[in-house]
């Protein structure tokens, strides 16, 4: 992880490593909830730190790059993408790790019934990070804007599931605790989506130079 | 932003060298005050260009020039149009610093005016300190007018040449690589100076040196093969061109 | 295997060394070889001519035949007036002649100058000296100063003429474009912007040509001939120091030929000195 990072192609394809050390803390951490496995912290906690280290190498990685090449065009813009897909990717992890850290505490507490809609939350946010990631690897602009048109599914479902919580501890006080846990987790995810929308954001303005947060997306 | 007249626009400009066809029908237009940059690989046709508006390519034998010109609205190619009229309104700054041999600072400045019939001394020193001033040269050679020109160094040289072509008081500055002979200090003072200087005068700048361009214009113009291939804001045509030869030129692609 | 690569390489260093110094010294003999006739002749000439030199050389005209004493001095007036004639014939055409090849030649106009002009300074000066006296000295029934100073003009010419361009193509062009893109008329950047850098290496040139015709003899014989006296009229005969020299050589009297010796030193002393002073005055300018 020492070895310096001499030009763009290999800043990418190191981002790109990096998205794959997300993936696998995504996996493992989401993995664990639905079989109910309270053990697997410690792997997550193995991921984040390979990711915090990309982190750190990224921004410096950036820096010198900036100053070395002067860079103009794409080039100047793949730079500013990759800084910022840098913060995304590493808060990506922090909220991966965020789940399986309460993992086995959620786990002791009452079982909640698991609705499809728990797994469809974790596939979907799952599928989104992948798609923005292959979006970013293979300069695809328009499975970019695919993955900004399923931002809405992935917040519709954490509503869902936040309604269904408090219907479950109105009924039933007993599954208070599990059940407030239940509700950061699925906001955990949504945060996971959010980021991979960024991502895919960050991947139209490299290829486009267009700016398209804020709603510049809809025109 | 206020309303700027055109200053200078060239329409359908084509230049040869007997049969090579070095610029093909080119058009685009300046503002007053704006400065443009020229950039493009080595024969491109970027200096054919320059050497277009102030008329000195057809001092080269066998050259042909055909289209328009105009400078304040007066198209400089008209039937009857006196090329050495034409160039007292264009000055011109080349690459290598070419103070004239033999003439001492003052005579240098002066020459241009001299040779169209000023001759009163008073009237010379005045424009010559003003024009040394504008180059920002005027400190470091108020004492020693009369010694040769080429006593300077590189990028003093240069702008007493930047001083020379201002002395006659042209609306347009062509500049050719001005600052490639220079160190980059040298490099540096001539970019700020032309931030001064397009207040005076509108800049017309060829640069090898993309950072340059990107630096010091606020329109650049993209020449490949003769072609003008794309124009437009510096700012724009830097971080995301419109024409993928222009992208792949200023990301180091070729060229 | 280190030990065996050290020894082969110090033997052809070795080797590279001695056929260095062998060269070396060939290229100085070859040089002092070739500076000996120079010395040789100047030494000999010295030796020959020093003691007749004298204040009557200078200043007196040639006493009639079998007197002693007597100098030169219609001569040296004479070479003076041949070569001050000669150069206000030779100078303005071969510098103009210069300039339009450079400035204002292009192409077959350029190229066929500069080939008339390289046949011209082939011309062996005898041959100018007979065409001058076919146009010159026939129609005027008469050798005369004039005719002399054409002869001499004639064979300026090409030198001035090519080392004015030599001059001139030393400036960079971007100087030329500099002159132009001010705004100022072509005649007017060369005179007053090229010919003012580069005078200096002009008047090389034409001082250079005025030492090559002091000494030529052969067309004078035709056109100015010879005279004992002192003359300035432009259609009279004139004395030169070459012409002089001859006479003076070839005849049976001692007295005379001591006094060619003298000449023939003062001769060379001129040339000698206008070389040695222009090359050092004009190489501390550059």
């Amino acid at each position: 992880m020492v070895e310096e990072l001499k030009n763009l192609q290999q800043l990418k394809n190191f981002l790109a490593s990096m998205g794959g050390y997300v993936e696998e803390s995504l996996k493992q951490a989401t993995q664990a909830l639905i079989d109910r496995n309270p053990n697997n912290h410690e792997n997550v906690e193995k991921i984040e730190q390979k990711i915090n280290e990309c982190h750190l190498q990224v921004d410096q990685t950036c820096m010198n790059l900036l100053a070395k090449l002067s860079p103009f065009a794409s080039d100047l813009r793949l730079i500013l993408a990759c800084y910022k897909m840098n913060n995304d990717l590493e808060r990506m992890g922090d909220h991966a790790r965020n789940i399986s850290r309460g993992t086995s505490q959620y786990l002791s507490k009452k079982e909640i019934p698991h609705e499809k809609d728990f797994l469809q939350l974790i596939n979907e946010t799952r599928s989104m990070v992948k798609d923005s990631l292959d979006s970013f690897v293979n300069k695809d602009i328009e499975k970019a804007k695919e993955v900004l048109l399923r931002d809405d599914i992935v917040d519709e479902l954490k509503n869902t599931l936040t309604i269904q919580m408090k219907e479950l501890m109105k009924k039933d006080p007993d599954y208070v605790e599990s059940a407030l846990d239940f509700i950061l987790f699925a906001r955990n995810l949504e945060r996971i989506g959010d980021l991979a929308t960024n991502i895919a954001e960050e991947v139209i303005f490299i290829t486009s130079g267009d700016d398209v947060r804020h709603g510049g997306f809809l025109k | 932003m206020e309303k700027s007249e055109e200053l200078l626009s060239v329409r359908n400009l084509n230049a040869w060298f007997d049969n090579f066809h070095a610029v093909k029908n080119i058009n685009l237009s300046v503002q007053k005050n704006d400065i443009l940059a020229l950039i493009g690989p080595s024969g491109c046709g970027k200096s054919t260009f320059i050497r277009c508006i102030n008329r000195l390519h057809e001092e080269v034998p066998k050259a042909r020039v055909s289209g328009e010109v105009l400078i304040q609205g007066e198209n400089i190619y008209d039937r009857g149009t006196d090329p050495v009229k034409v160039r007292r309104q264009v000055g011109m700054v080349f690459q290598k610093p070419n103070p004239f041999p033999g003439l001492t600072i003052f005579e240098n400045v002066a020459i241009g005016l001299k040779l169209s019939g000023i001759k009163r001394k008073s009237i010379l020193s005045e424009i010559v300190e003003k024009s040394l001033k504008q180059a920002a040269i005027w400190e470091e050679v108020k004492d020693k007018l009369n010694q040769p020109g080429t006593s300077l160094s590189g990028g003093q040289q240069q702008r007493l040449c930047i001083a020379r072509a201002l002395a006659v008081n042209p609306p347009i500055l062509l500049m050719d690589e001005p600052t490639s002979a220079l160190d980059p200090i040298s490099t540096a003072r001539i970019e700020d100076l032309l931030q001064e200087l397009k207040k005076h005068v509108t800049i017309v700048i060829v640069t090898h040196n993309m950072q340059q361009a990107s630096r010091v214009s606020s329109k650049t113009a993209f020449f490949l093969m003769g072609d003008l291939v794309e124009f437009g804001d510096t700012s724009l045509i830097f971080t995301k061109p419109k024409v993928t030869k222009t992208e792949e030129y200023i990301t180091g692609r070729f060229g | 295997m280190r030990e065996k690569l050290k020894s082969v390489l110090s033997v052809n260093d070795f080797r590279r060394k001695i056929i260095n110094v062998t060269m070396i010294s060939l290229i100085v003999i070859s040089s002092l070889v070739a500076i000996f006739p120079l010395l040789s002749v100047f030494v000999f000439v010295f030796q020959k001519g020093f003691s007749t030199l004298s204040l009557n050389f200078f200043t007196s005209l040639p006493a009639p035949v079998g007197e002693t004493g007597g100098g030169m001095a219609q001569s040296l007036l004479g070479s003076a007036m041949l070569i001050g004639l000669a150069s206000l014939i030779g100078v303005p055409w071969g510098i103009a002649s210069g300039i339009y090849i450079t400035e204002y030649g292009h192409g077959k106009s350029a190229w066929f100058l500069r080939f008339s002009n390289d046949l011209l300074m082939g011309i062996p000066s005898i041959v100018v000296g007979l065409f001058t006296y076919s146009f010159i000295v026939a129609p005027m029934k008469g050798f005369s100063l004039l005719a002399g100073s054409i002869a001499l003009g004639i064979i300026m010419i090409p030198i001035v003429s090519r080392s004015t361009e030599e001059i001139l193509k030393t400036v960079p062009e971007h100087i030329r474009e500099a002159g132009l893109a001010l705004g100022i008329s072509r005649y007017r950047v060369i005179l007053n912007i090229i010919l003012r850098g580069s005078w200096g290496g002009i008047l090389t040139g034409v001082i250079l040509s005025v030492a090559r015709i002091s000494g030529e003899t052969a067309p004078l014989l035709f056109t100015s001939f010879n005279n004992q006296y002192w003359s300035g009229s432009l259609t009279q005969p004139i004395s030169s120091l070459p012409v002089q020299i001859y006479t003076y050589a070839i005849s049976p009297f001692e007295d005379w030929q001591k006094q060619a010796w003298a000449g023939a030193l003062v001769l060379i002393l001129f040339i000698f000195t206008i070389n040695v002073t222009v090359r050092f005055i004009f190489r501390k300018n550059k």
